[in-house]
């Protein structure tokens, strides 16, 4: 429906208040205009009427009568002159450019005489616009200027020769001219005509031009919009706006993409950690159901190994029995403490034999699908601090998961380790910061890169308010400004929670002059940063002063079939799988617990039909 | 009088009522059992027992409810709690709710062993010294102001903001003469409610000590590791364990003890 578009109203509200404002104007102007062609009439009938006085003047004291007639009649017979007579006191007509008029008695109520008799008694003196009139002959007839002058007593008059006056009379007779006003008409209708076209034509141009703009800088905008919200509520929340703008619709369009991103990352967050909950309990449930037969079978395992210390032949199968047990007690604990995302227990480790175990775990099953694991690792890699067991896990999992990618007509397993130096921007999460009163500042309901982000309150100088999510990796720059913060300049931080300052005073940023805040990591001093959108500058001096970090990296390749991109975005959540019956889905998100508890990195390249290599990165000091 | 047994077995899970009863038979030490916490308490009734063996889930009570039922009765027996929900919660719970210690499933034979002598023995030394007021105790569990899981280990907070960690008397004198004290370096992270350190008892099995208040180890007692007899000595001063930079003391105080003026 056009009559309930935004832009139809506006454009329509904008025409009537210029059809207004021109139209007032016209009128007066019409007005104005028709009056002054009037006056200029009015100014040219008076001086004929006083040349014709003064013309016939001389005649007058002669008394030539027929002089004086031959005047007015050739003076009457000029075209833009409708008749000219001279009236005696009586109200005759004796002069006449219309003949058949003269000796007859003029009306005196008739329009010529009405100035001068309406009050009963003759006016003597009369100003000009009263001796003017504009009158109609017939209803039907066009216009006419009718201007009196009236021809009073002067003492050459009664002293003339014709002794026609007497000196007592002061009025001695009336020169009337009229005038026809259809030139002056035409010229009226002609102004009109111009201004009601040009009003006309500017409206339409004036109507085009804002329903053009309105349609740019509205319509479409709000068009667009319109169509993303319709998108966003069917659930598309990758949804944004890609035409943003400088004015308020683009501030609508980025307040809108922003609420979009936080809504998509808000879902994602509630379908993660309810698959986690789900874990949790999974993993209580199963502790619980598969720790009570294990204690059956490491009891009586444990309680025949000592009693049959005697027979050395049952002893090295009782051992197995019992280590296995006691293995099987370690991941069912892990699962839990993945479930809890507790703290590993770490060891100062030797990675190659923890892949040595891992290996020797999963030979049978590898063997089975005759895939041949390289090991290309070299002796003189440094020891590193993790728990033993939780990263001998890691390994099971990927050899069993490349196993399976691989299938039965077999491949191979390659794993290399090199040791290397990073720079700990980038490579480094801030995992916990707190504000100078110690509130904890980590949001585990927002993450950036998979990682609980850090939260802080921000206020602009212009009294803008909003929270900003601060990428938790150091150095890494996918930090969130809300709503009307992005712009800013001369943001200021503070805890959410106590509203305790965290911009330095006296502090700016070296690269953008911004201020500057610090969140204190606990145990690792201060790490600071510009507050300013995309400046990106951060130092955390307590592990800038260690220098560059070192790093084992492990690369697990297979010869596998390889994973579609689509696949590999996923492959890290709970309950994800390809394998369908045979896979829990577990696997690779308990891996990801216990890279990402090791303050290490896990990542992941594929090829289809190629295979898919795993790399490793695990911090050689905790 | 009713008959004095050594243990008293409450499981709902018959294998492992089956083996405990098989392990600690073999060791000389008459034991009953239960399948249930009613019935575990109809038992108590009848006979006297020296330890009880609980198990935390059960299907007509858990094992809190069972301790809680306990105290209610007046039954001053020792009591191990057992679990194979084997949260750390659930271990600093039971000690906290006042179980002798806590045992998670599955376990070896030694282990049940070892958390079997040590609560026999405290059950003796109790008895000793003649359990004049319920509640009171023989030996000091630690000194006043001082924070205890259980009866097993204490945390003493510094005004630096670090916490020294220690064994109770009342775990050492449990376990006998200690062998070897093995501890965690430097630098690792502790759990509360995790083993902290191992200590080998005289006459064989080790005996893991639980952790009073989670964090990171600044700083090991060189006197401990070197010389067990220190600790034995003066578990509260000289024999410290470690010195460690608390990650959440506020969250663990909560449910550790505050040793009271009388050392109780």
């Amino acid at each position: 429906m056009i009559s309930k578009k935004i832009g139809f109203k506006l454009t329509l509200a904008v025409v009537a208040a210029a059809l207004l404002t021109k139209g007032v104007f016209a009128y007066f102007n019409v007005r104005a205009h028709s009056e002054s062609l009037l006056a200029e009439v009015e100014r040219h009938a008076n001086q004929l009427s006083e040349a014709v006085k003064s013309s016939t003047e001389y005649d007058m004291l002669l008394n030539q009568r027929e002089r004086i007639h031959d005047t007015i009649r050739r003076l009457g017979n000029q075209r833009s002159i409708q008749r000219i007579r001279i009236m005696n006191k009586a109200g005759a007509v004796i002069y006449s450019s219309d003949e058949t008029e003269i000796g007859r008695m003029v009306d005196k109520k008739a329009e010529s005489c009405y100035r001068c008799h309406s009050a009963g008694r003759p006016l003597e003196r009369l100003e000009m616009k009263a001796r003017t009139r504009v009158f109609r002959l017939r209803a039907d007839a066009g216009r006419t200027l009718g201007i009196i002058n009236p021809i009073y007593n002067q003492p050459s008059c009664w002293t003339a020769a014709c002794h026609a006056h007497p000196r007592s009379q002061i009025v001695l007779g009336v020169l009337d001219v009229t005038m026809p006003l259809a030139e002056v008409d035409r010229e009226i209708r002609r102004g009109q005509l111009g201004i009601v076209v040009f009003a006309v034509s500017t409206m339409l141009l004036l109507s085009l031009i804002i329903f053009y703009f309105v349609r740019r800088w509205v319509d479409d905008p709000v068009r667009e919009l319109l169509s993303a919200t319709e998108r966003v509520a069917n659930g598309d929340l990758d949804t944004t706006i890609r035409h943003i703008r400088d004015d308020e619709m683009g501030q609508l369009a980025r307040s809108f993409n922003n609420m979009t991103r936080k809504l998509s990352d808000a879902r994602l967050q509630l379908f993660q950690s309810d698959k986690l909950a789900s874990l949790g309990r999974l993993a209580a449930g199963v502790a619980h159901e598969i720790n009570n037969p294990l204690t059956g079978v490491l009891t009586y395992s444990s309680f025949l190994l000592k009693r049959t210390q005697d027979q050395p032949e049952l002893q090295a199968d009782l051992q197995v029995i019992v280590r296995e047990t006691l293995r099987s007690r370690e991941i069912v604990k892990s699962l839990l403490d993945f479930a809890r995302q507790s703290v590993p227990k770490k060891v100062s480790a030797d990675l190659l034999e923890i892949v040595e175990r891992a290996a020797s775990v999963t030979e049978s099953q590898l063997a089975l699908n005759h895939v041949k694991l390289v090991r290309e690792l070299d002796a003189g890699l440094p020891k590193v601090t993790v728990d033993a067991n939780q990263i001998q896990q890691v390994f099971v999992n990927l050899f069993v998961n490349a196993a399976d990618a691989i299938g039965p007509q077999g491949g191979a397993i390659t794993v290399t380790a090199a040791s290397l130096s990073l720079p700990p921007a980038g490579n480094i999460q801030i995992k916990k910061a707190q504000c100078p009163k110690r509130h904890s500042l980590i949001d585990e309901e927002l993450r950036i890169g998979g990682k609980p982000a850090i939260r802080v309150k921000a206020r602009s100088s212009r009294g803008e308010e909003g929270l900003v999510h601060l990428d938790p990796m150091y150095g890494g720059g996918a930090h969130r400004y809300g709503a009307g913060l992005e712009g800013a300049r001369d943001l200021r931080f503070s805890c959410p929670e106590c509203a305790s300052a965290l911009t330095v005073a006296g502090q700016s940023c070296p690269r953008c002059a911004a201020p500057v805040y610090a969140v204190e990591v606990p145990q690792k001093g201060l790490a600071e940063g510009c507050t300013r959108a995309g400046c990106g500058w951060q130092r955390w001096e307590a592990i800038e002063s260690t220098g560059d970090q070192e790093f084992l990296e492990l690369r697990v390749r297979d010869t596998g079939c390889g994973m579609p991109k689509e696949v590999l975005s996923r492959i890290f959540e709970p309950f994800f799988s390809t394998k369908g019956q045979k896979g829990t889905g577990l696997g690779l998100a308990v891996i990801w617990g216990i890279v990402d508890n090791h303050n290490g990195t896990i990542a992941v390249e594929s090829e289809v039909g190629a295979g898919t290599t795993f790399v490793l990165r695990l911090p050689v000091k905790p | 009088m009713t008959a004095r047994r050594d243990l008293l077995v409450v499981d709902d899970e018959a294998v492992i009522v089956d083996a405990v009863v098989k392990i600690c038979s073999a060791e000389g030490l008459s034991v009953d059992t239960a399948a249930r916490g009613a019935a575990g308490l109809e038992l108590l009734e009848k006979a006297s027992y020296r330890l009880i063996l609980c198990d935390i889930m059960m299907a007509d009570m858990d094992g809190f409810q069972f301790l809680a039922e306990l105290g209610r009765r007046g039954v001053r027996t020792p009591l191990v709690m057992a679990t194979g929900y084997s949260t750390v919660e659930n271990a600093v719970r039971s000690l906290s709710c006042g179980a002798v210690d806590f045992i998670p499933k599955p376990f070896t034979s030694d282990e049940l062993l070892a958390v079997v002598r040590r609560a026999l023995r405290y059950g003796d030394l109790r008895a000793a010294s003649g359990d004049p007021v319920p509640g009171a105790l023989e030996f000091v569990p630690c000194p006043p102001g001082d924070h205890r899981l259980g009866f097993v280990s204490w945390a003493r907070l510094e005004p630096s903001g670090t916490v020294l960690l220690g064994v109770c008397d009342s775990f050492l004198k449990t376990v006998g003469g200690i062998r070897v004290i093995s501890l965690s370096p430097a630098g690792e992270e502790l759990v509360q409610g995790r083993s902290c350190a191992m200590i080998a008892a005289a006459d064989g099995p080790d005996h893991p000590v639980m952790c009073p208040v989670s964090g990171r180890i600044l700083e090991v007692n060189p006197a401990a590791s070197m010389d067990p007899g220190a600790v034995e000595r003066d578990p509260y001063f000289a024999g410290w364990l470690y010195r460690i930079v608390p990650s959440d003391l506020e969250f663990d105080l909560r449910r550790l003890t505050v040793c009271g003026p009388e050392g109780r």
